[in-house]
């Protein structure tokens, strides 16, 4: 049985946004992120990481000029709830 | 990229490049820490002291980097690297630290690598055979895993408030590490349990496998207990390490093993230097070059 | 329609613009990339063992430190290339069975075995350094997730070549008996790593079609010739022997002329029966199979959970 495959991006450092990095298989979401904490950021390279099932990601069609990317209605990461905000961070 | 200079094309665009060169953690945990023994401490005790420590993370972080190349995924083998590379970084400043205490002029070089078995101080615990060994497999060494670095993790916590800013400052910089550690086996321990009804079997009989080294982890050394301000008497830590077992286990759906405590020799055992009989040959590959070239500079 | 996105795809290439996962491409430039992508994620994985055969014994805790970190670097290499296939619609558990069934190929200077630790040096030196040279033009081949993996994997490898340097020149200063085990090592090293190259270019089936698609950027014995030049006056600065009669500078043409290459050990490594052909696989193929128990189990563990999230959603 192989483990499913996730997608992975970090935050360099505090005021960038996260990048895809590259991907890893995990069992499950808490794994995904240990492994990609011993993977991805071994070199000190990050601050924050995010995993993704790639299953979960919806993605337009090939060509990068394809109208798709115009309005991002299917961009996860539009969407307010895809930002987990810390706690201590006033007025969100 | 420039392929006529291949060298400085994968240089460019970089203005701090340690971080690419190996491991993990480049900032020195001891720059500014006050190096003078504090003045009411032997340091002959200290300096056995800090080999006790020195000596539990050198062992286990050998015995963990038998799985290099051979764990059950390439994710995996690139977690239990980590834990190696953080317990031989603890050894390290350990045994330098030992050495330096020592005044004898040794090195952790020569404290690794020149000392005997009888000579070395860890619980036997790290030093036996948990896999990928005939000793054991994945859920023997995760065994060891939870409950060493859940013993360890609460005496460091402890140590970070000694009186040696030395060793305060190692534990501060361990306690970080080691509580990665001990998730990374607690995790485990609940997918292995939870898994499947072989891997359930396996973590249990690996638990057992354990089990009979977790007493001598409290019982303290008289070294331990002449450095009050100093050392972590390790029968205090009892009561977390045996509360964060046990919350792993309830969670697992496990229970403690019904195993009696592995005797000592004599009243000794590994911290008197008195081990099993996997030490020797764990440590003659590890000392052989070393010792087959003396003088010579790695 | 396959012409015209051929036609696009072709553009896109000669315009030295990268191509991404989704875009269409041809079957070819997709197998070949499969083939070539999981041959280099298998070599960095099979690429462990020879080095990581030292932890055990290295002489310092510091070179201890050291070549641990740098295999641990080797599975995220491999890590990040199989990852790149799975962007082509390749499956990692499946190319891990390809290579542990003997049916894919990883790069045959693995299947020779590591006698002395000069060789992890060694291979730091001259293995990583001919990797670079046959590297650094990958990271700007025409395919993005691939030359993305490259510029990350170029990175940490100038680093393995630096400390394999470094701990060379450490032997060279030291015992005499450390000097011998250099030059024993390089001995045994420098005819296998001029083979990395690959073929003579007359020999090589896939070069024109790879170099075509701005896959390959370099012919084989280009970057050989690149190699050996790049070399010679590191190895006098190491006060090393380069075990090649014939090694000398030729002014005409600008480079170094060198001997011929023992093209039959190389077909025989390649074929399968290298000193340690058997071995390799062998011990990649009992970690994977010993693992598979621990897999299953944490794959059986996230499906009870989510089945059992379900339940309480419901």
């Amino acid at each position: 049985m192989s483990w499913p495959l996730y997608e992975v991006f970090v935050r360099g450092k505090r005021g960038l946004n996260h990048v895809h990095v590259g991907s890893l298989h995990a069992p499950d979401d808490e794994m995904a992120l240990r492994n990609a904490r011993d993977l991805y950021t071994r070199r000190n390279e990050g601050v924050s990481i995010w995993v993704v099932r790639a299953s979960a990601i919806t993605a337009s069609s090939p060509d990068e000029k394809d109208p798709f990317f115009a309005p991002a209605g299917d961009k996860v990461y539009r969407h307010p709830t895809f930002y987990s905000i810390p706690e201590d961070v006033p007025h969100l | 990229m420039s392929f006529d200079n291949a060298y400085d094309a994968i240089t460019e665009d970089s203005g701090d490049d340690r971080q690419w060169a190996f491991g993990t953690g480049f900032d020195d945990p001891l720059s500014g820490v006050d190096r003078a023994v504090p003045g009411e401490v032997s340091t002959s005790d200290l300096s056995v002291y800090c080999l006790m420590l020195a000596d539990d993370a050198l062992i286990l972080s050998q015995r963990l980097t038998e799985w290099c190349s051979r764990a059950p995924e390439l994710e995996e083998d690139v977690a239990l690297a980590n834990i190696a590379l953080d317990l031989l970084g603890q050894a390290r400043l350990l045994l330098a630290r030992a050495g330096e205490v020592e005044g004898a002029g040794r090195d952790e070089d020569a404290l690794a690598y020149l000392r005997d078995e009888h000579e070395f101080r860890n619980v036997r615990l790290v030093e036996i055979d948990c896999g990928p060994g005939p000793g054991g497999d994945f859920a023997t060494t995760i065994a060891r895993l939870l409950v060493f670095s859940t013993w360890r993790l609460a005496v460091l916590g402890q140590l970070a408030h000694s009186g040696d800013p030395v060793l305060a400052a190692v534990a501060a910089k361990g306690v970080k590490e080691l509580a990665y550690h001990r998730d990374h086996a607690a995790q485990w321990t609940l997918r292995l349990a939870g898994g499947t009804d072989f891997s359930r079997e396996r973590m249990v009989a690996g638990l057992a496998t354990v089990w009979p080294l977790h007493d001598e982890l409290f019982t303290p050394h008289p070294v331990e207990l002449a450095l009050p301000a100093v050392a972590v008497d390790p029968s205090t830590v009892r009561p977390e390490v045996d509360e964060v077992l046990d919350t792993v286990l309830a969670e697992a759906d496990l229970s403690r093993p019904r195993v009696s405590p592995l005797a000592m020799v004599g009243g000794r055992a590994g911290r008197d230097g008195v081990h099993t009989e996997a030490l020797g040959y764990l440590l003659a590959p590890m000392q052989h070059l070393a010792r087959a070239l003396p003088g010579a500079r790695w | 329609m396959d012409a015209e996105l051929e036609r696009e795809f072709d553009r896109v290439v000669d315009a030295e613009q990268r191509i991404e996962p989704r875009d269409w491409m041809p079957d070819g430039y997709r197998k070949t990339l499969i083939r070539q992508i999981a041959q280099h994620a298998h070599s960095e994985i099979i690429g462990m063992q020879p080095e990581a055969n030292w932890i055990s014994r290295a002489p310092s805790l510091r070179r201890k430190a050291i070549l641990l970190a740098k295999v641990q670097d080797e599975a995220g290499h491999g890590l990040y290339l199989y990852a790149a296939t799975e962007t082509l619609g390749a499956d990692r558990e499946d190319l891990t069975t390809k290579l542990i069934e003997g049916r894919q190929k990883y790069s045959s200077i693995f299947n020779y075995p590591t006698l002395n630790f000069a060789d992890v040096g060694v291979i730091g030196w001259l293995v990583d350094g001919a990797a670079i040279v046959n590297q650094v033009p990958l990271c700007r081949t025409s395919y993005g997730p691939y030359a993305r993996a490259m510029i990350r994997i170029c990175k940490e490898e100038s680093f393995h070549q630096r400390q394999g340097f470094e701990l060379l020149m450490t032997m060279m200063r030291g015992t005499d008996a450390q000097r011998r085990m250099v030059q024993d090592s390089v001995d045994r090293w420098w005819w296998p790593s001029l083979m990395m190259f690959g073929p003579p270019d007359e020999k090589s089936a896939n070069t024109e079609q790879s170099m075509a698609w701005r896959i390959k950027r370099h012919t084989n014995d280009e970057l050989r010739q690149k190699f050996v030049d790049m070399t010679v006056p590191q190895a006098r600065a190491l006060g090393v022997t380069l075990p090649d009669p014939d090694l000398r500078w030729n002014d005409d043409r600008g480079h170094h002329d060198f001997g011929e290459l023992d093209w039959e050990e190389f077909w025989q490594v390649v074929g399968g029966d290298g000193p340690c052909n058997r071995q390799r696989v062998a011990h990649r193929r009992a970690a994977h199979e010993n693992g598979a128990w621990v897999r299953d189990a944490a794959a059986a563990y996230a499906a009870r959970r989510a089945g059992s999230d379900a339940e309480e959603v419901a």
